[in-house]
């Protein structure tokens, strides 16, 4: 289906410190003990969108998620991975890749979505309507974000902004507005020509724009190119889009005067003002996920943590496995010690061992774990090769690779880094530990 | 015994109260001029409408929804309008129909109208506002069900407004009513109004709405398509809302906007839209116009001609193509009357008389040869032969000599005299009655002479003697009282065009909007969309774009007011470069601080922008020239910086000043930020405190917003460490 899907996956994400590390780029954070960015791909090979550029920072990013994509999917999917160089933003990275770009349309997925959204759905409503660009938007719930925020802790001492605002035609379909990134605090402002056109419009704060977009090559292409001060599709281009939607700028250029893109209005009959009747515009859309399927960013501490206790939870069918009858899922290999339990909503990955009368509830351990006996582990992730010494008690917190916890921690809220030694009954509450 | 205790607990209920008599308060004063000269001498409400007086539509169906009270606030006229009702068949049927005058004579607005009311206590529950001019066949039941089950729920839902589909043109930014387009915001679930504004500024090409009006819901829906009926469900807290701001005065302007922006007393209004009725106000020309049109094409039924006997009870009978023609109507074999016409009782037509789209009164007489087109004729008018009417209004005993031809748009008011062979140009607005001498009509009080009219009225008589044998002086407006005298045996004055000036007459005339105005404005519709165009290819690069150009005006007084502000300083700045002394400066700074309600990290700022300016003025050739110009400012300047830079606050708002000024206006410094700030830090005039905390603050923001804390990184790394070192060695 003439679409070419570029995968925007990152590298070193400054927001998920201290999860990402050297060995741990972003894209290969864990969830549910599966790189992040594999969701996305299977998700765009569901569709049958096989033919992907997956865009990194970084050459050593590259080298490793390169080599873990052509370990895992050799011959299912045609991948290929582009580093660009750091804070190019993604309009940059666009730029960068653009030769590789032939397709009619382009679809742009960021690579730490975590969703069962079908893209195809994004591109068909891409084609049915003609559209310059389609973007997928979930909704959220309004007081969601809030109120995780609170239940753990380690926000940055600032409330989690609103999503997005955006503006709907009244058939849903399409997009009249969008306010994004610092915009979003401040009064909304929308253009009076936009709405005239369409008399009316829906504003909506509980869409979330959810980083999949499906744009025409040719519009794309000349909105980088034009404007080169872009720097990020979500911010400066698909904004600049919605905005510029009755007064298309693009394709006056070269194009022919029927472009793909321009749609030639006559507003009324009348003949001695025909000339000047003709405007250009194109048209800007939305795909509107249905309010059960799941759409998630992983884009922050707590949003990997949220996603991780989700796909183990009430998203269970994103992750892959099959769930026990207790609701969890238990490696055969995993070892369990005497009166141990490990709750529903849990995983237990690989050669694991808890030892006597451990408790685990909503949590992720990865794989050749040690844990010690009486640990309590509570909505928290541990990736692999964490060895969790007796008597720790962990909760709502992140515990990166080849961390040692020794007796009697007490974590709260606290993302332990890669290969981060706590001592001996060491507490902390809602802090970031690792390595300098 | 059950029936009994029913009865008894559904009256001590207060709900059950009201409900037993519904109060209507219909205002018969529009407290406007659009109907300017006839309102002269005879009030709005009684202007006929297809024949019938717009009163008698709003009455019959307030009748018809079950209203049983209905108080009518006179003001203009009342005289008029008092006998008017005591003739009427409201006041002589019996019935559970009661209509009751209230006179005032110094109420000046609505809002004056319904202190009034609140004055004679007579309002005991909920009420339906509406004014005189409404014609409406809406069922009230499921509004008035909805505004009282909301009330009950929440007793600060004191209105619900009635409101249709309507969308405006995109050339004219008006309803086909006329009335200028409203934008509305609305609750999609609850239906409560969020936003209103029904003078919308065109100039503008963003619509602010506040962030606070989504803080605690999901969803709001922009209207641009809605029209306002002006029929409202009223709870008696309106009336005493209008007695606590006795500056309120107009119901949408002041009241609506008023209450929507108070959020001191959470008071709510509510929309009911209605889909398939309708509900429509005369309240100018054009919809006098569109409001008889759609009459006469029955969207009103059953108040049509036909069914209604409104006002005088004659007999009217429906043929054909919507003609209605009263009894006793005496016409010519070759006259031809048209589609959608309506003749009124013991009217006359000549031969070859020629009608469409046109209402004529009663006891008219239409010569030979006459075309009327789209007019509408009122009482005992007399036409002779060979005149041509098109979209005109005329009314009471005008009389059109032979071969007088009426221009689209225009309105002779009471007895005005045409002698023949005269071209009345289009839009003249003719009456007997001179026009008041010019008052600035933009004025909201300027229905304040209303009464006046009253007055004036006895010297008709003489006026007309007075003016029969004038030859037309011209109809230019010259002469300084704005009316000029008319005509070759005719008698009247034509008015020179008193609200909005002669450009926007054709907007509210009863004529069709000409085809030079439409494409005129769509030349202009097309000239805003592409202003914008030009700007958007400077966006910064930072995360927060402008929207385009315009949100720089949009932003409104505040960002005016800053701008001024920078450019005084600029310009204060300028002075102490020529050589005035510094202290002068500062006392000057602080002044123009006072006068523009600016805080000290403002001056700071400002001042901060004009020495980076100075700077750009010598030339370079390279960066580095740049960045020794700027040290050297700087150098030069720190005392004058450093008398506004008391605190962090300040300190750090230089800074942002300096990212702005940077990615705006002098991109060429933004190389060299990092320099600056170290050479700022050097020469002591910002703290590593500031530096620091401005880091801090960045961190958090977009990416594309800390392009310059990347690019000073090094030198706040350098900072960060040198404090820690500090620390240390105090411990």
């Amino acid at each position: 289906m003439d679409f070419q899907v570029v995968v925007m996956a990152g590298g070193y994400s400054k927001n998920l410190a201290p999860l990402v590390s050297q060995e741990m780029p972003k894209p290969l954070l864990p969830v549910a003990n599966r790189p992040v960015l594999s969701y996305v791909l299977e998700l765009l090979e569901a569709s049958n969108l096989k033919d992907l550029i997956v865009v990194v920072e970084g050459e050593d990013v590259a080298l490793r998620v390169g080599g873990w994509i052509s370990g895992a999917y050799v011959d299912r999917l045609h991948v290929e991975v582009a580093a660009v160089p750091e804070e190019v933003g993604t309009a940059g990275a666009l730029r960068a890749v653009a030769h590789h770009l032939t397709a009619k349309d382009i679809l742009i997925v960021s690579g730490d979505l975590v969703s069962d959204v079908p893209p195809g759905a994004v591109a068909a409503t891409h084609r049915r309507l003609d559209a310059a660009v389609t973007a997928l938007l979930c909704i959220t719930p309004v007081s969601g974000p809030s109120e995780s925020v609170s239940s753990v802790g380690k926000d940055k001492g600032r409330k989690l902004p609103r999503a997005n605002i955006v503006g709907l035609d009244h058939t849903r379909q399409y997009l009249l507005h969008v306010a994004a990134g610092a915009e979003v605090g401040k009064d909304i402002k929308i253009q009076k020509s936009i709405l005239q056109a369409n008399g009316q419009m829906e504003i909506r704060a509980d869409l979330m724009d959810a980083h999949m977009y499906a744009f025409q090559r040719k519009i794309l292409q000349e909105v980088l190119d034009q404007k080169e001060m872009f720097h990020s599709i979500k911010h400066d281009v698909f904004p600049y889009l919605v905005r510029t939607q009755l007064r298309s700028e693009i394709s006056d250029k070269g194009a022919p005067k029927n472009g793909l893109n321009g749609v030639d209005y006559t507003l009324n009959g009348s003949e001695p003002a025909s000339e000047i009747l003709t405007n250009r515009t194109h048209k800007c859309c939305a795909y509107i996920a249905n309010k059960s399927k799941y759409c998630s960013r992983l884009n922050s501490v707590q949003a990997f943590c949220d996603i991780n206790r989700d796909v183990v939870g009430e998203a269970g069918h994103l992750s892959g496995y099959s769930f026990s009858a207790q609701n969890n899922i238990v490696h055969p290999s995993a070892e369990l010690g005497s009166k141990t339990t490990v709750g529903p909503q849990c995983m237990l990955d690989e050669g694991s061992k808890l030892g006597d009368k451990c408790s685990v509830k909503r949590s992720v351990i990865g794989r050749h774990c040690r844990i010690g006996s009486n640990v309590k582990i509570f909505n928290s992730v541990v990736m692999n090769h964490v060895t969790i010494e007796d008597g720790c008690f962990i909760q709502g917190s992140v515990i990166c690779n080849n961390a040692q916890l020794q007796e009697r921690v007490v974590l709260k809220d606290c993302q332990v880094g890669a290969g981060y030694v706590l001592t001996v009954g060491s507490e902390y509450k809602s802090e970031p530990l690792s390595k300098k | 015994m059950a029936q009994k205790k029913n009865h008894r607990t559904s009256s001590d209920d207060p709900e059950e109260l009201t409900r037993t008599v519904l109060q209507a308060v219909l205002l018969a004063d529009s407290f406007a001029q659009k109907f300017r000269p006839i309102t002269l001498e005879r009030p709005k409400v009684l202007l006929p409408l297809v024949n019938a007086p717009m009163i008698e539509y709003t009455l019959a169906w307030l009748e018809s929804v079950g209203v049983e009270e209905v108080f009518v606030f006179c003001c203009a006229h009342s005289q008029q309008v008092k006998s008017y009702l005591e003739n009427s068949q409201w006041t002589k049927q019996p019935g559970a129909f009661s209509v009751t005058t209230i006179e005032s004579h110094d109420a000046i607005s609505a809002g004056d109208a319904l202190r009034v009311i609140y004055t004679h206590g007579i309002i005991r529950g909920d009420f339906i506002l509406i004014s005189g001019d409404t014609v409406s066949n809406m069922s009230l039941a499921k509004a008035l069900s909805e505004h009282k089950d909301r009330r009950k729920k929440d007793p600060l839902a004191i209105m619900t407004m009635v409101i249709k589909h309507s969308k405006p043109s995109a050339l004219t930014h008006q309803t086909r009513l006329g009335n200028d387009e409203i934008i509305m915001a609305i609750d999609p679930g609850t239906k409560e109004l969020l936003y209103y504004e029904d003078k919308v500024d065109l100039s503008q090409h963003l619509i602010s709405l506040d962030k606070m009006l989504l803080a605690d819901k999901s969803a709001l829906s922009l209207h641009n398509d809605k029209q306002d009926c002006y029929i409202d469900i009223c709870s008696p807290e309106v009336l005493s809302l209008f007695t606590d701001n006795f500056d309120y005065q107009h119901l949408r302007r002041h009241f609506v906007k008023g209450l929507l922006i108070d959020d001191i007393m959470g008071y709510k209004i509510f929309t009911h839209e209605i889909q398939s009725s309708y509900a429509a106000r005369v309240d100018n020309f054009r919809s006098y116009d569109t409001i008889s049109k759609d009459i006469l094409q029955r969207w009103t039924y059953p108040f049509v001609p036909d069914v209604q006997y409104l006002g005088n009870g004659l007999q009217i009978k429906l043929d054909r193509e919507g003609i209605y023609k009263a009894p006793e109507v005496v016409q010519s074999r070759s006259a031809h009357i048209d589609s959608f016409t309506v003749l009124g009782n013991a009217t006359t037509v000549g031969d070859n008389a020629v009608i469409y789209n046109s209402v004529i009164g009663q006891g008219c007489t239409i010569g030979h040869n006459v075309t009327i087109e789209g007019s509408y004729i009122w009482d005992n008018v007399k036409i002779e032969d060979g005149c041509k009417l098109s979209h005109a209004l005329v009314c009471d005993g005008v009389h059109l000599r032979a071969g007088v031809v009426l221009e689209p748009g225009v309105i002779l008011s009471f007895k005005v005299e045409v002698g023949q062979q005269i071209v009345v140009p289009a839009y003249s607005k003719v009456s007997l009655l001179p026009q008041p001498s010019k008052q600035d009509s933009d004025e909201e009080l300027e229905y304040a002479d209303a009464n006046t009219g009253i007055i004036e009225s006895p010297s008709i008589a003489t006026m007309m003697n007075a003016q029969k044998v004038d030859f037309p002086r011209g109809t230019s407006d010259a002469d300084r009282s704005g009316t000029s005298e008319f005509y070759v045996s005719g008698a009247g004055y034509i008015w020179s065009s008193c609200e909005g000036g002669n450009e926007d007459e054709w907007r509210h005339s009863i004529a069709p909007i000409p085809a030079d105005k439409l494409s005129e404005s769509l030349l202009n519709a097309f000239a805003d969309v592409d202003a914008p165009d030009q700007d958007t290819s400077c966006i910064p690069a930072s995360g927060e774009l402008l929207p385009d150009s315009a949100s720089t005006v949009g932003d409104g007084e505040d960002y005016r007011d800053s701008a001024d502000f920078e450019k005084e300083v600029e310009a204060t700045f300028q002075r102490a470069l020529a050589g005035v002394d510094l202290e002068n400066v500062i006392l000057e700074i602080n002044s123009l601080r006072l006068s523009y309600h600016m805080s000290h990290a403002d001056c700071a700022g400002a001042l901060f922008h004009s020495i980076m300016k100075a700077a750009l003025v010598p030339s370079y050739s390279s960066k580095n020239d740049l960045y020794a110009n700027a040290v050297k400012e700087i150098i030069k300047w720190r005392d004058l910086l450093k008398h506004y830079l008391k605190t962090l606050d300040e300190e750090i708002e230089v800074i942002l000043k300096f990212e702005e000024i940077s990615v705006e206006t002098a991109r060429e410094f933004s190389p060299l930020v990092s320099n600056i700030l170290s050479c700022l830090y050097d020469k002591e005039i910002l703290s590593e405190e500031a530096i620091l905390s401005w880091a801090q603050e960045k961190e958090g923001a977009d990416e594309s917003d800390k392009i310059f804390t990347k690019q000073s990184e090094q030198f706040i790394k350098w900072l960060r460490e040198a404090s820690e070192e500090e620390d240390e060695d105090k411990d």
